[in-house]
């Protein structure tokens, strides 16, 4: 089973790679983007046997900081 | 009674040997060098040392591979039993993931590595680790990190604030951290982590002298010298 782990900082968490990013893309001549966040993305390949449960606490203990972000799971197939 | 130190080893850490250096100079004993693998520590510690560096080469996230290695466990519980543990810049990083510290330290504010002498206030001066110094006094300690903008909502700053857990501030803006904030204690008092680098403050060769204080009356606290 694949699984994607999207992480992304709460809002509010300042992000200076973000805002880097954002720079970058209006130094490259793109115009009306109004901000950047970065975040992650983790692909895990589970066997079948493992639990809804089981990847959320991997999410909590791991893969995401509860303190500063947030974390999303989506099954791909 | 002696005094026993150790100092934590991470792959990838780089201020490990500072550190111990810095604990054998002012306590004239030896000490004792852990690796992250170990599962438990020597017995009757008085003092645990987290290093600066690059632990697990900073991937995920700073500290958060070395904070779920096996040595924090035991790291851990010899906290909550009470053992000073003293985590600098990534052994502060590694604090915060473990969970012994509140907070989190983010990519620094202006984006670059700041690795230069900064100025610190002294907020707390009755802790175990900052007693050496004066409420208000300003020191100088050199810094150097990455990440060491620290983060934590404002209820957490508030009530850090509020009990007196601010031990050092930076007087000058480095990293963006919030409230200037560069140091903090847990609420038991035993635990301090903070960014700037006390033990490359102990001599004069080093450019300043600052940061002795801090051992000299963490140890003598332990050992009732």
């Amino acid at each position: 089973m694949k699984v994607r782990v999207h992480v992304s900082l709460k809002p509010g968490v300042l992000d200076p790679q973000g805002r880097a990013i954002h720079h970058s893309l209006e130094g490259l001549g793109f115009s009306g983007v109004n901000d950047v966040r970065a975040g992650r993305l983790f692909e895990l390949d589970v066997a079948d046997s493992v639990s809804d449960e089981a990847i959320d606490d991997m999410c909590k203990k791991l893969l995401a900081n509860m303190v500063i972000e947030n974390y999303r799971i989506e099954k791909v197939a | 009674m002696a005094f026993r130190s150790a100092v934590v080893t991470f792959p990838g850490s780089n201020c490990d040997r500072d550190l111990a250096v810095a604990l054998e100079k002012v306590s004239g004993t030896e000490c004792i060098r852990v690796w992250h693998g170990d599962a438990e520590l020597p017995d009757n510690l008085d003092f645990i040392g987290l290093p600066g560096g690059f632990s697990y080469g900073d991937y995920l996230r700073c500290g958060a591979i070395a904070s779920r290695s096996p040595v924090m466990q035991a790291v851990i519980e010899a906290a909550n039993r009470g053992v000073p543990v003293f985590g600098v810049c990534n052994g502060f990083q590694v604090l915060t993931e473990s969970g012994l510290l509140p907070g989190a330290l983010l990519r620094n504010s202006g984006i670059r590595f700041v690795c230069r002498e900064v100025s610190l206030k002294v907020e707390n001066a009755q802790s175990l680790f900052t007693s050496g110094y004066e409420s208000g006094q300003h020191i100088r300690i050199p810094v150097a990190h990455h990440d060491g903008n620290y983060h934590a909502d404002e209820e957490t700053l508030d009530r850090l604030e509020g009990e007196g857990r601010v031990a050092f501030r930076y007087a000058e803006d480095v990293n963006g951290s919030a409230r200037q904030i560069a140091g903090v204690l847990n609420s038991a008092g035993n635990v301090l982590g903070m960014m700037p680098h006390p033990e490359r403050a102990i001599e004069n060769t080093h450019g300043g002298t600052d940061g002795r204080a801090l051992f000299e009356r963490a140890i003598r606290g332990l050992v009732g010298a």
